[in-house]
């Protein structure tokens, strides 16, 4: 025996499945501490809500709403939860990595500290930063294109409980089972049906099956919006820069996630019905998965980071008070990018054996690709030369993102070098990298983006003070966590090892924890911002413009109505709402009625049996699996049935709504 | 999945009808009141690119392993040519037929749309049937997809190309009720016409399969 | 160049004496050295554009700030410029023309599969190294004899590393001595090093491979070739021999195993690893590609998947324990295992495709799909 613990017994019944008690971690108190705490705020939650009669508004306005800005918002508090769930796997993490020296075991054994890892990557990808940016999205490029609402409002509600069901299956399998433990892109043959027997894979591949119909469903929606649904007189090369950016991600989601689709699904009948795929034996090839996940993979971290481009290029115009420098470079940037990003794939294993010249092909493809993004580096530098620059707080994240984005850039074409990357391959130095470009660059996007945004969402400013807080020690807090992680991997210290016998590393992984407790801090001024702000909203309230911006959707109330825009905008040339400030240009007052989708319970009722649908799959469960599965299909049907999906904002109700105050 | 195909969403956000300028306005170009045509058919061709992925990748898993059969049986051992023709000829008449539909449906003649609509069906009923009778055929032989990678990425492919003939089986069923309950309105006509990009691009597929999967694997 | 990269390896040097080993700054051996090279040119070629964009990047802000005093040279207008379009694109363009020369040349200078015999040092040694759950085998086919996470090479002479695994995917990993590659099972990968100077390097496997991988680690100790011979010579005097037998139960997953020798090898034993079939009645990874090339095993071959199984016998849980699963049902009729089934076993035996024929071939005789002939001899095959 390996180990003194066992799995639990294989067992079936036709109505459980194998779930059996067995599985409930009740030894574990680490997940019984954490399931009290959820139990008790969920239970506070539905207290507070019923109490204040919350339910029906909440169904109302949020659960079936269609409405893309309060799907984007609500995009963004499943970013804000899971990125809490994700970062205390990071602590863990840290935590685990400053004891586990020299012969001690630190405070988790491998079966957990494996999920751990496991865990936070899947949720910081896919349930975090991919949130934020669809978030992003949803909220912003309707209102920057003068749009009613995206080409399809049912099917973006759909998508956005598709990526809750996928959390919440993620989040179930700390209580119910266990998760992954294979890395967040679960190579096999580890990841198959023989090397990872038990529910976690399960849950992974479901999870994320499940979360992937939405995102891809939700790309083809964008893309649609954007080409069918910008104002008259909008051409391509009038988009603002973060509506480009948009586009183009959406491009590459509906372009890259069919693919994630195909390989999870292989697998999943690889570890289901014997299929031998990705098996040793039978003639299957382990090595296909890596390269299909990989021509996913790498488009997907550009999915990430390029909407980021979009916010800094807004955000930067608008705060040096100056036009983008270089537009049509920009968007030319950003286009190389996304077709080079399909031809990298392979520098993730220059090390599997690759020819040289193969491995030189993908090197020299991969190092490329820094040219465009580069570009955009000097693009945004030279919108700041000679302009009047606001260091207000979206601004600071936005310098820290430059000069932590430069960095991870850099390290990002070290490792592009294949001979540097046979050593870095794998090591703490390629986490400190992709750390320091998702970080320094997503995360930091991020917040720059909310602080600019949120008065429009919410008409009032975010707290300047607790703002500058969070930056600060975010962006400290980063550098002291991730380059102790630099130096380790130039010791060549390997990833993922839940000890290690070299006492010598010790401190600097001591550091790094210290690190790790500094972003704690940042994030607690996160919310202590929200909480804040929220409170002295009135304090803070400032009118639909407070930054003095360029683009069409500070052009709405804030926050904008229901239907964005009181009258279909046309647009001449760039810089939409500049141009109309110059012109003082104002909103008709001759109202018409507004012609407004209607919200259904479809999407969330097809999610919610979505999500027990990967659960019962993962069980075996099957009358519940087919039972859910033919329930989906029902649903989705009836709703094809309904031919009334939508209404008229009267122009009395309209006239109302604007009088409360257009533009400022 | 097959429920949420864009096809199924209508295009709701359409444009008012003409309005008068208003001031200011003047210096800004006349708006256009068709700029925002619906963008259903833009969408649905989004969404089989996407779809068309998926298949390429599952093409190009069959590309990989095809000829790793692990000592079992090769495709000559299983596939029956004059089985795959007949199958084949369904599925073509059936794409066929659906354009005779189409043509039905723009003369207005509800009726011949629906007679048509339901030959289709059957055609593609007989297909799924021809395709389920195969499967079991290999099943029972012990040639299923756990035999070798060979078998299983043609399981896959054949198999994700015969869901999705099933997915439009289902949609093109729930079509015919609708066009009976309500006739040939715009909703109707635009799901037709989304159906029918799907049905004929699960045709392009199978030619696909036809030619990579069978034909130039019994040469 | 070569002045800074003094100065660099002077201030790694110094780093690495500060307590802890900076391998890849400081390695032992000539392509780890060669990568630090590559590594440091790289670095300084991009630090030509890194320096003045972080510098632009908080002196920009900070210089053109709204409430700096003169505010006259604002230029809300200026949002292009040829010439520096030309600079933002042309500068990282040449530098990276000059760092794709140096991928170039270096990529094939230092590829992994490449020997090492341009270096002019002592004759080379094979090792066979394989990743077990979750342990490093290491078989010295030259010597004939094999050692458990303990690895011992000559310094000076080049180590020519054939990889394979038992079960999952890991990387063998010596920073000190230079870059690594995936070991896979049913497949053979190459490595090449060299330890320049004598001392003790840490190994380990860098790639997650499951419970047990944090224990995968080994010291790679590099001797003289007096030391080698000696230690060589000890292990075939006290240890036992590693047979198929002896491998299969090494093989059965463990952690953290202790060092652990084998005085002698069965012949080709790497060779069956690499094809998976050191158990008995397991057909040959090549035995079944030449089967699967000849047409197949026909409908008679559906009833031999148990031989060709590999995985279902090495399941294991969540734990790192071994689970064992009934064997492999057979469906259809089969060619019979060859132990005399009704099945016509004698025509079988002679039919080419034929289960008990392929099972009876001598895997030595077979060429394998992996190698040319000189890596068979090496292999042993």
């Amino acid at each position: 025996m390996a180990s003194e613990h066992l799995q639990p017994a294989e067992t079936f019944s036709p109505i459980f499945g194998r779930l059996t008690l067995d599985w409930i971690p009740i030894h574990e108190p680490i997940l019984i501490g954490t399931f009290a705490g959820v139990a008790l705020g969920g239970l506070l939650v539905f207290a507070l809500m019923t109490y204040f009669r919350l339910w029906v508004p909440f169904w109302k306005n949020w659960v079936t709403t269609v409405d893309h800005k309060k799907i984007g918002i609500m995009y963004m508090v499943l970013a804000f939860v899971m990125m809490v769930r994700g970062f205390a796997d990071a602590l863990m993490m840290r935590g685990q990595q400053a004891m586990a020296a020299g012969g001690s075991e630190g405070w988790l054994p491998p079966h957990h500290y494996d999920q751990v890892f496991t865990a936070h990557g899947v949720i910081m990808i896919f349930f975090v930063a991919m949130a934020f940016v669809t978030g992003f999205m949803n909220y912003v490029m309707p209102l920057q294109i003068g749009a009613r609402d995206v080409a399809f409002p049912f099917l973006n509600n759909f998508s956005f409980w598709m990526t809750v069901a996928g959390a919440l299956l993620v989040n179930i399998s700390l209580f119910v089972g266990e998760f992954a433990r294979v890395g967040w892109l679960a190579f096999p043959p580890l990841s198959g049906a023989n090397y990872s027997t038990g529910p976690g894979m399960d849950y992974y591949l479901w999870a994320l099956q499940i979360a992937g119909v939405g995102t891809t469903l939700s790309g083809i929606n964008m893309i649609a919006t954007i080409v069918k649904m910008r104002a008259p007189g909008m051409k391509l090369m009038d988009m603002p820069i973060f509506t480009w950016t948009a586009l183009i991600t959406n491009v590459l989601i509906v372009a890259a996630f069919p693919v994630l689709t195909a390989t999870l699904a292989l697998l999943t009948l690889d570890r289901y019905m014997d299929f031998r795929f990705f098996t040793n034996d039978f003639g299957g090839n382990a090595m296909m998965y890596v390269n299909l996940i990989w021509i996913w993979g790498h488009p997907e971290v550009y999915i990430l980071i390029i909407p980021c481009f979009g916010i800094i290029s807004e955000i930067v115009s608008t705060f040096s008070r100056k036009p983008i420098f270089g537009y049509r470079t920009m968007v030319w940037a950003t286009g190389c990018i996304m077709v080079l990003s399909f031809v990298v794939w392979l520098h993730h294993f220059f090390t599997m054996g690759s020819g040289a010249d193969v491995n030189t092909f993908f090197g020299i493809t991969t190092m490329i690709i820094a040219v465009p993004t580069g570009v955009k580096i000097f693009n945004w530098l030279f919108t700041m030369y000679k302009g009047r620059v606001r260091l207000e707080v979206p601004m600071l994240w936005t310098i820290g993102f430059l000069v932590t984005f430069t960095i991870g850039g850099m390290t990002g074409v070290m490792l592009a070098v294949p001979p540097v990357d046979f050593q870095l391959h794998n090591t703490l130095f390629l986490i400190a990298h992709f750390h320091n470009v998702i970080i320094g660059g997503v995360v930091f996007a991020v917040f720059a983006g909310v602080t600019y945004w949120w008065p429009k969402a919410f008409g009032f400013k975010l707290d300047e003070v607790w703002g500058k807080r969070a930056f600060w020690l975010w962006f400290v807090g980063f550098y002291v966590a991730f380059m102790p992680l630099y130096a380790l991997g130039l010791m060549g210290v390997t990833r993922r090892m839940n000890m290690y016998p070299d006492a010598g590393w010790q401190p600097y992984f001591i550091v790094a924890a210290i690190g790790a407790l500094l972003i704690l801090a940042g994030i607690l001024c996160n919310f202590m911002n929200f909480y804040v702000s929220i409170r002295d909203r009135k304090r803070l309230a400032c009118g639909s413009d407070p930054w003095d911006a360029r683009t069409l959707e500070w052009a709405t109330q804030s926050p904008p109505a229901p239907y964005n825009f009181p009258e279909d905008v046309s647009v001449v040339g760039r810089e939409a709402f500049w141009q109309m400030k110059k012109e003082n240009y104002e909103f008709s007052t001759d109202y018409q009625p507004i012609h407004m989708p209607m919200g259904t319970a479809s999407g969330v009722i097809i999610s919610g049996l979505a999500l027990i649908f990967g659960f019962a799959m993962v069980w075996y469960i099957w009358w519940l699996a087919i039972a859910t599965f033919v329930a989906m299909l029902a649903v989705g049907i009836a709703h094809t049935f309904n031919y009334n999906r939508d209404y008229y904002i009267p122009a009395d109700e309209v006239r109302q709504t604007e009088a409360k105050g257009a533009l400022v | 999945m097959s429920t949420a195909t864009p096809a199924e969403e209508q295009s709701i956000v359409e444009p008012l009808a003409d309005r008068p300028m208003h001031h200011a306005r003047e210096a800004r170009p006349h708006e256009d009141p068709h700029a925002h045509s619906s963008p259903t058919p833009v969408g649905f061709w989004i969404y089989l690119m996407s779809d068309c992925v998926i298949f390429g990748a599952l093409f190009a898993t069959y590309a990989v392993l095809g000829g790793s059969y692990a000592g079992g049986p090769v495709p000559k051992d299983l596939f029956e040519p004059g089985f795959i023709a007949v199958e084949t000829a369904l599925l073509l008449f059936s794409s066929v037929t659906f354009g005779l539909a189409m043509l039905r449906a723009g003369k207005a003649d509800t009726n011949g749309t629906l007679m048509w609509l339901a030959v289709t069906a059957l055609f593609g009923a007989g297909f799924i049937g021809m395709e389920i009778y195969e499967f079991n055929h290999l099943i029972h032989l012990g040639a299923g997809p756990d035999r070798s990678a060979f078998l299983s990425s043609f399981f896959a492919l054949v198999g994700t190309h015969g869901l999705h003939v099933t997915g439009g089986l289902i949609w093109l069923i729930t079509l015919m009720v609708q066009i009976r309950m309500h006739g040939l309105i715009g909703p109707n006509m635009q799901r037709l016409g989304t159906l029918s990009m799907f049905w004929h691009f699960l045709d392009l597929v199978w030619i696909g399969v036809f030619s990579f999967v069978y034909l130039v694997r019994l040469i | 160049m070569y002045r800074t990269r003094n100065l660099l390896l002077a201030a790694a040097g110094a780093v690495a004496l500060s307590g802890c080993q900076y391998d890849v700054l400081s390695p032992a051996g000539w392509v780890g050295d060669q990568q630090r090279d590559l590594l440091i040119i790289s670095v300084l070629l991009m630090l030509i554009v890194i320096l003045p964009v972080l510098f632009m990047s908080v002196y920009f802000p900070l210089r053109y700030r709204a409430d700096r005093e003169d505010t006259s040279d604002y230029d809300p207008e200026f949002e292009h410029s040829n010439k520096l379009e030309a600079v933002v694109w042309g500068v990282p363009i040449l530098i990276i023309v000059a760092l794709g020369y140096y991928t170039y040349v270096y990529t094939h200078r230092l590829d992994p599969y490449r020997p090492l015999d341009h270096l002019e040092a002592g004759a080379p040694v094979e090792v066979q190294a394989v990743s077990l759950d979750w342990k490093w085998l290491f078989i010295y086919p030259e010597q004939g004899i094999a050692s458990v996470n303990e690895l011992v090479v000559p310094a000076g002479r080049p180590i020519n590393f054939s990889l394979s695994s038992s079960t999952v995917m890991n990387t063998l990993s010596i920073p000190a001595l230079g870059g690594m590659v995936y070991s896979m099972a049913g497949m053979e990968t190459k490595l090449h090093l060299i330890a320049d100077e004598e001392g003790v390097y840490p190994g380990r496997s860098a790639h997650y491979s499951g419970p047990g991988f944090a224990g995968m680690v080994f010291d790679t100790t590099a001797t003289s070739d007096e030391e080698f011979d000696a230690w060589v010579e000890g292990i075939r005097a006290e240890a036992g021999p590693l047979t198929r037998e002896t491998y299969l139960a090494l093989e059965e997953p463990s952690m953290n195993e202790p060092v652990r020798h084998y005085g002698s090898v069965e012949d080709g034993l790497f060779g069956r690893i690499v094809e998976m079939c050191v158990e008995e009645d397991k057909v040959c990874m090549g035995h079944m590609m030449m089967v699967d090339q000849n047409g197949g095993g026909g409908l008679e071959g559906i009833g031999d998947a148990a031989a060709y199984s590999y995985d279902r016998g090495r399941t294991i849980d969540g734990f790192g324990n071994r689970i064992e699963l009934p064997p492999l049902e057979s469906h259809g009729s089969g060619h019979g295992t060859g132990h005399g089934t009704d099945h016509e076993a004698l025509n079988d035996s002679e039919a080419p495709n034929g289960l008990a024929y392929v099972l009876a071939m001598d895997p030595n005789a077979l060429c394998s799909p992996f190698g040319t002939q000189t890596e068979k001899e090496i292999n042993g095959i």
